[in-house]
């Protein structure tokens, strides 16, 4: 790999998600050198799991098809994937950050006719399905992917399967002697845009996320719904396979509470109210949805969709932080224990699958970004960072807020390169 | 006070933060219900925790101070380790209790109550508790020959202990007394002095 030219001129681009590809083409097309560079084998980040967007339920491959096509049309961003940042040294308007890029053992020969994939045997846990499903070890990552390359697993290198995907590519593509390689870029501003994370569910011990197999989350109901996903579009019950037909939604599972993440993470009440529709798609009148509340937070412009969803016959609100969930062994549905605030009643109710609206947590609390930072209490990036954050790196955005959040800060990096530069000029 | 001052006596949540323990945590509850549905008692008693607390914001009194809810809870933490603006529950729960009885509203028959004076008068009076006379007077509390039917009900239980040597007839008329007597009343005196300075400085 060639280490791309850059100077005190050029924008870093850190995080390939939504806001950083867009970060990136706002730059790019003011006419500034860029740098994207993504952790993955593709950009897309979280939003290209996503079955549909609220709250016009549109399907985010849309969006990122326009996305993919400005990128294609611009001829100063340059992407690079499978690359991480491991130090940053300087200041703004002239940093030197050095970046470790691991192999994809597959070279730009590729055509992605996926010969590759169907010689290999071995499989691996699918992380772009969160693992709902299994993958092979050569796999392209999801239909959108960018760059529309295979990969090779790592755990495929050394083994027959490196040998049987080399023989069955026609285009000399796959090279399992690729090795990491260090690079070091100049760069005058950078944009952090590294997203957010599930909260770890596991950790919610009274909702038994691990132990009960028909409590998923968000993230994975997201997959199970989506037509090309693992269940094909059916909402089945991990436990059996049987088809979910009245299902809980359960919101603030982590975020709101001082025992896991203290923010609200803002957008899954909304996500889960898109869900509910979901379900209504899949099971007609027959799916019963019931969201279990603290209050519904569908900001601005969403409270239409709130409103359109409380008249829906379908969907049930219980206004309840769920107490704990137990499982009934012999059937595997679930038992929620809590009391509805409203009239302080108690309830044990029975669904058959509980989708946990897990929160939204920074990408690797504080950590991993390696120059000096201002981090909140949660651990998300704080405007007036010597650094840029953009999207839901400082903070959990839905998509739209995300975009204007990633352009606010491809205007504040261009600043400093226009004040470099100027600095430089006068010299 | 107007009418509807009198109704919701809307001081009342500051009156609760100066004198319960715990009592300033009551305005961050967010009225979730986790504390409500995690509570063993559920459906045995009249407000749960959550319900407690927006009866103290709502400023009734009354209907708290007299109310036998706090009394009820057996200290086992299940609300506390969960409540997500991590509120001393427990604490406020009994702190809430204290203040009635303080008060003397609390209901005068609850046998948590009861049990909790019988207790500190027999532990306090000697500086240890006398295990003996504490059950005999739990099984008097409801009258002479409730006593004494509940003493045969268990006397097989007595007898056995006797046997074993963890029980002492003897107890009952002359019991151990701590070494220092004295200096366990002064200090429990110095201890109620200091609440009372805490609790009103200026005095
Ligand atoms: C259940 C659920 C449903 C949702 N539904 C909707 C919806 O319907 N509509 C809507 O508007 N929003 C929705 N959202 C919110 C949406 O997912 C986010 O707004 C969006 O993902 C934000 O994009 P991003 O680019 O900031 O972050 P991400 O999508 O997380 O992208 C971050 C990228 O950075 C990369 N990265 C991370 N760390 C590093 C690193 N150290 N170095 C290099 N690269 C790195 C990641 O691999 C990733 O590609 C939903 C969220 C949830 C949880
Ligand atoms: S690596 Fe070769 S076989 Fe695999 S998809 Fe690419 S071109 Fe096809
Ligand atoms: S958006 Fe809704 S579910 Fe998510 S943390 Fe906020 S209140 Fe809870
Ligand atoms: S769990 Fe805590 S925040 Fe929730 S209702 Fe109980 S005291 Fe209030
Ligand atoms: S500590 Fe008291 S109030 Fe809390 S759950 Fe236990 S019994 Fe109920």
């Amino acid at each position: 790999m060639t280490t791309p030219i850059a100077t005190s001129q050029t924008i870093l681009v850190v995080g390939g998600g939504i806001s950083g590809m867009t970060a990136a083409l706002e730059a790019a097309e003011c006419g500034k050198q860029v740098i994207l560079l993504e952790k993955s084998p593709t950009l897309g980040g979280r939003t290209a799991l996503l079955y549909r967007y609220f709250p016009k339920l549109c399907h985010p491959v849309c969006g990122l098809e326009i996305n993919l096509r400005r990128l294609k049309g611009n001829r100063n961003v340059r992407v690079l994937t499978l690359s991480e940042v491991s130090r940053i040294t300087g200041e703004r308007g002239n940093y030197t950050v050095e970046v470790t890029v691991s192999p994809r053992y597959v070279n730009e020969n590729c055509t992605a006719c996926g010969e590759c994939a169907k010689a290999v045997a071995a499989e691996v846990p699918n992380p772009y399905n969160y693992g709902l499903d299994k993958m092979k070890v050569a796999y392209l990552p999801h239909d959108m992917a960018y760059p529309l390359r295979y990969v090779l697993d790592p755990s495929a290198v050394g083994t027959e399967d490196a040998g049987k995907a080399k023989a069955a590519c026609k285009y000399d593509a796959i090279n399992p002697d690729m090795k990491h390689e260090e690079m070091e870029l100049t760069v005058g501003a950078i944009i952090w845009a590294t997203g957010w994370q599930p909260y770890d569910a596991a950790k919610i011990q009274p909702y038994g996320y691990g132990r009960y197999p028909n409590v998923i989350t968000s993230l994975e109901f997201e997959r199970m719904s989506d037509p090309h996903g693992p269940t094909g579009g059916k909402i089945l019950r991990p436990s059996d396979g049987k088809e979910a037909k009245n299902i809980a939604f359960i919101q603030c599972a982590g975020s709101r509470d001082e025992n896991h993440l203290r923010h609200c993470s803002r957008i899954c009440c909304m996500a889960s109210l898109k869900q509910t529709q979901y379900v209504r798609e899949a099971c007609g009148e027959e799916g019963k949805s019931t969201v279990y509340y603290i209050d519904i937070r569908a900001i601005d412009r969403f409270e239409d969709f709130y409103q359109k969803v409380r008249k829906d016959p379908s969907v049930r609100f219980v206004k309840s932080k769920v107490a704990r969930i137990a499982q009934e062994s012999r059937s595997g549905d679930l038992i929620l224990h809590g009391v509805d605030t409203e009239g302080y009643h108690r309830y044990a109710n029975n669904h058959d699958l509980v989708v946990l609206a897990v929160g939204m947590a920074p990408p690797v609390k504080g950590v991993d970004i390696p120059a000096e930072i201002l981090a909140d209490s949660s651990g998300f990036l704080e405007p007036g960072s010597s650094i840029f954050g953009a999207g839901c790196a400082s903070g959990p955005l839905d998509v739209n807020r995300s975009v204007q959040h990633a352009t606010a800060a491809a205007l504040r990096a261009i600043q400093v390169i226009n004040k470099a530069a100027g600095e430089e000029a006068s010299v | 006070m107007n009418e509807l001052n009198i109704k919701y006596h809307n001081n009342f949540l500051m009156e609760v933060e100066e004198n319960v323990e715990e009592g300033k945590w009551v305005k961050m509850c967010m009225q979730c219900g986790v504390c409500s549905g995690s509570c063993p008692f559920g459906p045995h008693w009249a407000h749960p925790p959550q319900e407690l607390f927006m009866m103290v914001r709502a400023g009734k009194r009354a209907d708290v101070l007299n109310s036998d809810s706090m009394w009820m809870c057996t200290s086992c933490y299940n609300c506390v380790v969960r409540c997500p603006r991590k509120l001393p529950i427990t604490q406020i729960m009994h702190g809430l209790a204290a203040y009635a009885n303080h008060l003397g509203m609390a209901p005068k028959t609850q046998p948590t109550r009861d049990f909790s004076l019988l207790f500190w008068k027999n532990c306090t009076r000697t500086g240890r508790v006398n295990e003996l006379r504490l059950t005999l007077g739990l099984y008097f509390n409801d009258g002479f020959m409730a006593g004494i039917r509940k003493g045969w009900a268990m006397r097989g239980i007595g007898l056995g202990l006797m046997k074993a040597g963890r029980l002492n007839a003897f107890e009952l008329f002359k019991g151990h007394v701590c070494k220092d007597r004295k200096g366990v009343h002064a200090m429990l005196k110095k201890a109620a002095e200091i609440e009372q300075r805490r609790k009103h400085p200026a005095s």
